[in-house]
């Protein structure tokens, strides 16, 4: 239904528009310099006037029918759903919904028979009063544009604001969702601190909410607030991410080295894209070859020099952790190196300077501002990376700095925290949001941190 | 270490080191010989056989309308133009007796002896002082740290900026004026103690005060060093050079006393560009 009144709108926008061409041209006699604004935008100004505001009405009557019938369902059938409680009304309502408009009913009874009708009924004068408004929008918009179209019209005005309105739309839709996520994050965490302490989930030592209920009949009362933890957590992320660190900062910064000073151009153009297909590799392929190549091969190396190394661990995710981001580091590297100007180099060379020494002395002293912040924005990736950890450090929130023994990370343990059913007001669960919360803090103070650094280095030549 | 072995190369191509210096027949040291130099961007020539000499402790002005390779001949002298993939040279250049296209040649010892001042000010992003120690560092000239400060302070005192930043010497060199900047690339060429200095339009970004305050300079550089400078200006090139060679084409159309050139000119595409009919 909506779709058909989307299409109707686009023909209408499409025919509108060449009409107010049209419109336009012959009332400057088919003179162009006559026109304030180019036909086209004459064309725009009579369809955006007679599509935008029926375009609107649309959605917001998509957005608030549904609700809005429902209010009135319950409304006319009051004596029907008294005393139900929230899922048996609702359970109540999509059945009369699907008796009403066809679909899967539960099981049918008088009541809901009734509740039915009054849906049906409702909906066709919601039909029609809808149809009817959009008509007269449309008509009114076309009725209004036609007649304001004049050579001296600025349409092009009315057309370019437009745009910018429908772009501010867009951007203001990705704001409110980030603004909305983080809200949601943190009030779900301030159901956890009541639960739980703050000062217990930050600098506890003990992580096992798996057990946050034992015996039987407990209930939120006897919710042990001292295995909340989040330390042990921290440790294992900051472990793995050292790990992948070291991997990646050393390969990543020299091939971007490579690639920018001493690669000849033909090897750039191969090495630098197959550097960022590692980038496209699917995490959870990562995940398994940490699982399954990488993990045994740490486990019988171990064993072979005498150590004893479990068969998830902390090596294994860390350094496959860190090939994966080789290419953030390499990429984000080789954009700064290029960045610092040919004739620094040229300067250095003309002292008599190896190219290695300019590289040492005057290249990378330049781009570090750039390097640093590249190495921060791929330790953020590693500390919110997932698949990996799981598949191959493990669940055991062990509080070590064993590279060998099985650690596991804040994310690890979100997942873990809501996988299966769950009821959504326990602690234990509560606890995934209040560690989302935590997380969300390290990687955006991490990014503020990088950006800052960034800025000052684009001070520096421009 | 690096650094004898590289003079340990130097003097073993060097084997006619008694040989005396070539000499002009005026009578001049002749510094640098280029003969029939040849310079190819891929497969285009941007040089078609240029035969010129550098004088010992004289100003050598290259001028020409733009592209003609005043640049191209310029960076052929220090070997400049090896960090460039596609450019291939022809000809020898002989700096003193030795061939400096000579795969036996260190290029860092040669850079170090043939010094390039550029177009723009290019003062690495660190302090003065460490601007100008830059190359005595890498070469290894000062045993100690009262040598290199010695080092840094008679080059600044040299490209006649010492008095203007001896308070400041630990601020970023990219901190001072255009002007600045470029007698501190100067200072920095200077502090490795070459031979010869290549000035690839010195001035070009520089107010004209600044820009008399380098002519002035570069006319005390020529008691201690060898100097050839590529300028656009035909009054540069009257003021600060001895010496002038036209270019036109990728061609050298004629060279010689500076005075001559421009007041007797004996080539007609000389003459009209020095009056200002092309270029
Ligand atoms: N890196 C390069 N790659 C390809 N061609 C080049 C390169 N550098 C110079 N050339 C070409 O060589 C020719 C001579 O250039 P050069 O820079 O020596 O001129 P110039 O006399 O210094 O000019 P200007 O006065 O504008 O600086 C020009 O035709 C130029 O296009
Ligand atoms: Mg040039």
């Amino acid at each position: 239904m909506f779709w058909t009144y989307a299409a109707l709108l686009l023909l209408v926008f499409v025919t509108a528009n060449v009409y107010g061409r049209f419109r336009a041209m012959q009332m400057a006699g088919n003179q162009l310099s006559a026109l304030h604004s180019r036909p086209s935008y004459h064309g725009g100004y009579l369809a955006i006037l007679a599509v935008l505001p029926a375009s609107v009405l649309l959605i917001v009557w998509a957005v608030i029918e549904p609700r809005l019938l429902n209010t009135l369902v319950i409304n006319a059938n009051a004596q029907l759903v008294e005393g139900l409680y929230k899922p048996e009304l609702q359970a109540f309502l999509r059945d009369a919904r699907a008796i009403a408009f066809g679909g899967i009913v539960g099981f049918s009874d008088a009541g809901k028979e009734q509740a039915a009708e009054v849906f049906a009924s409702l909906a066709r004068i919601s039909f029609y009063l809808k149809t009817t408004l959009i008509l007269a929008l449309v008509a009114g918009g076309l009725w209004y544009g036609n007649r304001s179209i004049h050579p001296a019209m600025r349409a092009r005005h009315f057309v370019e604001r437009t745009v910018m309105g429908l772009l501010i739309l867009c951007s203001a839709v990705a704001i409110f969702t980030t603004i909305g996520i983080v809200l949601s994050l943190i009030f779900e965490s301030l159901m956890f601190f009541r639960k739980i302490p703050i000062m217990d989930f930050v600098f506890g030592t003990h992580w096992s909410p798996q057990s946050a209920f034992e015996g039987a009949g407990a209930d939120h009362g006897e919710t042990n607030t001292k295995i909340f933890g989040a330390i042990p957590l921290l440790v294992g992320t900051m472990l793995i991410t050292f790990i992948a660190i070291m991997v990646a900062a050393p390969i990543g910064l020299l091939s971007a080295i490579y690639l920018s000073d001493y690669a000849s151009t033909p090897v750039r153009a191969i090495a630098k894209p197959v550097l960022e297909i590692l980038a496209g590799i699917p995490t959870v392929v990562y995940g398994f070859f940490a699982a399954l190549t990488v993990a045994p091969f740490i486990r019988g190396w171990g064993e072979s020099i005498g150590l004893s190394v479990s068969s998830e661990s902390a090596l294994a995710a860390g350094l496959v952790m860190g090939i994966m981001i080789i290419p953030f580091v390499s990429s984000l590297s080789d954009d700064v190196i290029n960045a610092v100007p040919q004739s620094l180099r040229d300067g250095s060379a003309g002292l008599g300077a190896t190219k290695s020494e300019t590289i040492r002395r005057v290249v990378l002293p330049a781009a570090l501002p750039g390097i640093v912040s590249a190495l921060i924005l791929a330790i953020s990736r590693a500390i919110g990376e997932t698949m990996i950890v799981v598949m191959a450090a493990g669940l055991a929130a062990n509080m070590t700095v064993n590279p060998l023994e099985a650690v596991t990370t804040v994310t690890v343990q979100i997942v873990t925290l809501l996988v299966g059913d769950q009821e959504f007001d326990s602690a234990k669960t509560l606890a995934a949001f209040a560690l989302g919360l935590l997380l969300f803090c390290i990687t955006l103070a991490l990014n503020i941190f990088a950006l800052r650094v960034v800025k000052k280095y684009r001070e520096q030549y421009d | 270490m690096a650094l004898e072995m590289t003079t340990d190369t130097l003097s073993a191509v060097d084997t006619t080191v008694s040989a005396p210096p070539a000499v002009s027949p005026d009578g001049e040291t002749l510094k640098m010989r280029g003969r029939d130099v040849k310079v190819f961007y891929g497969d285009k020539q941007a040089l078609h056989g240029v035969d010129l000499d550098v004088r010992k402790n004289r100003v050598t002005a290259l001028i020409g309308p733009s592209g003609c390779g005043k640049s191209t001949f310029l960076r052929c002298l220090n070997r400049m133009n090896d960090t460039i993939d596609i450019c291939r040279v022809k000809g020898d250049i002989l700096l003193d007796n030795d061939d400096i296209y000579d795969p036996r040649i260190d290029v860092v010892e040669l850079r170090a002896r043939v010094g390039m001042v550029f177009q723009k000010p290019n003062p690495f992003p660190k302090s003065i002082f460490e601007n100008v120690a830059y190359g005595a560092r890498i070469h290894g000239l000062a045993q100690s740290k009262t040598d290199l400060e010695a080092i840094v302070a008679s080059s600044l005192q040299r490209a006649g900026l010492f008095e203007e930043v001896k308070d400041r010497l630990d601020e970023p060199g990219t901190g001072l004026s255009g002007g600045q900047q470029q007698r501190l690339c100067i200072a920095r060429a200077i502090a490795v103690s070459p031979e010869v200095i290549l000035m690839d339009e010195p001035c070009s970004a520089l107010d004209p005060i600044a820009t008399a305050k380098v002519e002035e300079l570069i006319d005390e550089l020529r008691q201690n060093y060898t100097i050839v400078i590529v300028t656009h200006s035909m009054q540069q090139a009257a003021r600060v050079s001895q010496h002038t060679a036209f270019f036109h084409l990728g061609n050298l159309v004629e060279e010689g006393l500076t005075n001559d050139i421009f007041t007797n000119p004996k080539d007609q595409r000389t003459q009209d560009y020095i009056t200002g009919r092309f270029g």
